[in-house]
């Protein structure tokens, strides 16, 4: 146990570098300076906003010196285009991208994994066609139509919810119904996938020819098995969660990381985009770690060879 | 596997096998022919609609009618020629991306696959890794650099070259994103051709390819490489809608495909903005796009379970 989470621990340490790298030499690849919108400035003064961001140092120096002040000042930097410390943006929107990344895995977990149960339980019947047919099209069907249709049909015909806007309890309703969509439907398919594999094993034979009710094999007999792939995927349903609401912020206002991120990239915001990746890298190991670590108490045969497969 | 043919007794071909169970799969034919007729329509029957761009103000938001099939939008330009056209854009994007990415995973997977040990592992640790970070968080962070390089691009291409401005510019626009996609969708890719590639180098012919003393890079290329082309092109079919998805997300947020040129996803931002009283702006594009994304997933699933390509895992 401790060896491997040493492991995924170093793993993890090692992703966020290579992260930071890519984000910091794309970075200084762009072309336009950070404060050339800004309106006529004589050289010095630019000199001196430079000097004050320490973009005059040589790039190696930039370099080692953002992930030195992280870990010695806690300081991601400040931001080019809004003029404060990346960290304040950070703390101020990270609990309402956390509110909707957990409300919108609530529903995904919610609504993917009892259509996945139904649809291979009743195997390759009118059930299950549609189940499967709605998740597909519920990974077709973009969250930008899907959004904009909830915001007209729904959100203006029922009184007390807002078309967009945060701040309220039931303002999170629609974002992450929206934001989790996708992700109930992967769940819901690997779910079918996972029950119908442990469906065809002996064990389960067993069970039914000792007479165990229908209903107790699925729930003590296949379920702990069956929903490893789903829980496999948490992963990457985290990963997923934060794409989608890059969009989903957008469409409904929320004041959340993943608007700042779009905003830093389209503003070359050098080092709010650099502490937003990290931070989004962050959360991925984390997410991923937890769910190996779920995968293990589910599943004794993962435990002892100390990872996924 | 049972023979049908009794009278002469015919080995069967791995694409023989694949072709009949790819026929008896409903789903996959039914996508791959609503993918024949989105095609013929967006590259064949778009050149016989009325130009999208023509801007015609007298005439917004009207009703769909024998001229405008589907309306016009606020600018009063034809939705339904719109649709076809950012079409050619959205599928455009999806299929160089795709071969961007195919190029790349190929030559990575079989390298890494054919040299093993030390190699192998530190070729596949990379592709781990990168794979643990947010696809769209690296694919934005790309399309931002390469997008500002594509404005100087313009620039030259324009004064040094010659060519049309706005013919330049539509292209600069586009061409970023196939490689900001490409550049990073190789990687479960390389990690399917490694593992064909690990099991084809252990055959026959490849021992006899070594045994006549042929050079590393010539079996690889010319022996082994080929032998993992078909499998890996079809199963790269399935990355086609994703990157669809990709370029419409990444225009939705305002990063991807500009005016003059749109796709699917720059008709649905724009659709969005008029939701209240023109919802038909953001439905029929939305259905071009989920029809499309819809059939190519079918399309693909099947192909895959066809030919039997296990994707691998972890």
């Amino acid at each position: 146990m401790p060896r491997f989470l040493i492991d995924r621990l170093l793993q993890g340490v090692l992703v966020l570098f290579a992260l930071y790298t890519i984000t910091f030499f794309l970075a200084k690849a762009m072309p336009g300076e950070p404060f050339t919108s800004e309106k006529n400035i004589s050289a010095e003064t630019k000199a001196n906003i430079r000097k004050l961001y320490g973009l005059d140092k040589p790039i190696w120096e930039q370099y080692l010196a953002y992930p030195k002040n992280i870990i010695t000042e806690g300081s991601f930097g400040i931001s080019t285009s809004k003029g404060r410390p990346v960290i304040d943006i950070i703390t101020q929107s990270f609990p309402n991208s956390l509110i909707l990344g957990l409300c919108a895995l609530g529903f995904a977990i919610g609504i993917g994994v009892p259509i996945g149960i139904l649809s291979a339980v009743r195997k390759n019947s009118w059930i299950d066609w549609v189940c499967m047919t709605v998740a597909m099209v519920g990974i077709c069907i973009p969250s930008f139509t899907i959004g904009p249709l909830l915001q007209i049909y729904v959100a203006a015909h029922i009184p007390g919810l807002k078309v967009a806007g945060w701040g309220n309890l039931e303002d999170i309703l629609l974002p992450s119904f929206t934001l989790g969509l996708v992700s109930a439907a992967y769940l819901a398919r690997l779910t079918r996938g996972g029950i119908l594999e442990v469906l065809s094993q002996d064990f389960v034979r067993t069970a039914r020819a000792k007479g165990v009710s229908p209903i107790q094999v699925i729930l003590k007999h296949t379920l702990r098995g069956g929903l490893l792939p789903a829980v496999a995927y948490l992963g990457p349903a985290f990963a997923a969660l934060i794409s989608g609401s890059f969009i989903v912020e957008t469409i409904f206002q929320v004041p959340g990381m993943g608007q700042h991120f779009v905003n830093a990239a389209t503003t070359r915001d050098e080092f709010l985009l650099l502490g937003l990746s990290l931070f989004f890298g962050f959360l991925i190991v984390v997410m991923n770690l937890l769910a190996d670590l779920l995968t293990g108490l589910l599943d004794p045969r993962v435990r002892h060879t100390g990872g996924t497969n | 596997m049972i023979e049908k043919t009794a009278t002469i007794p015919q080995g069967s071909s791995l694409w023989k096998d694949a072709r009949s169970r790819m026929a008896k799969n409903k789903f996959a034919m039914g996508g791959f022919g609503v993918i024949v007729v989105m095609f013929s329509l967006c590259f064949i029957f778009a050149w016989f609609c009325t130009n999208p761009n023509l801007v015609n103000l007298t005439n917004k938001f009207a009703p769909p009618s024998k001229e405008h099939w589907f309306g016009t939008d606020a600018l009063g330009r034809d939705l339904f020629a719109r649709i076809l056209y950012g079409g050619q854009v959205s599928i455009l994007v999806g299929l160089i991306a795709t071969s961007v990415s195919v190029v790349i995973g190929i030559v990575y997977g079989a390298v890494s696959g054919f040299a093993g040990g030390r190699t192998d592992a530190i070729m596949m640790r990379i592709v781990d890794t990168l794979l643990a970070i947010p696809f769209l968080v690296l694919v934005i962070v790309l399309q931002a650099t390469l997008s500002d390089w594509s404005g100087d691009a313009t620039r030259w291409i324009v004064v040094n070259l010659n060519w049309d401005k706005e013919f330049t510019g539509r292209l600069t626009n586009i061409v970023p994103l196939f490689f900001a996609l490409g550049l990073l969708g190789w990687l479960t890719l390389s990690r399917i051709v490694r593992a064909q590639v690990m099991s084809i180098k252990e055959r026959e012919f490849v021992e006899a390819a070594v045994a006549l003393g042929y050079s590393k890079w010539r079996i690889l290329f010319r022996h082994i490489i080929p032998n993992v082309l078909g499998p890996t092109v079809v199963y790269s079919t399935l990355t086609v809608p994703g990157f669809i998805m990709y370029e419409a997300i990444l225009s939705f947020l305002g990063l991807g495909v500009e005016s003059p040129n749109s796709s699917w996803g720059v008709l649905i931002k724009e659709g969005a903005n008029f939701l209240e009283t023109e919802v038909q702006l953001l439905l029929l594009p939305g259905l071009f796009f989920s029809l499309t994304l819809f059939s190519l997933n079918f399309l693909g699933d099947g192909l895959r379970d066809a030919l039997d390509v296990k994707a691998a895992k972890d």
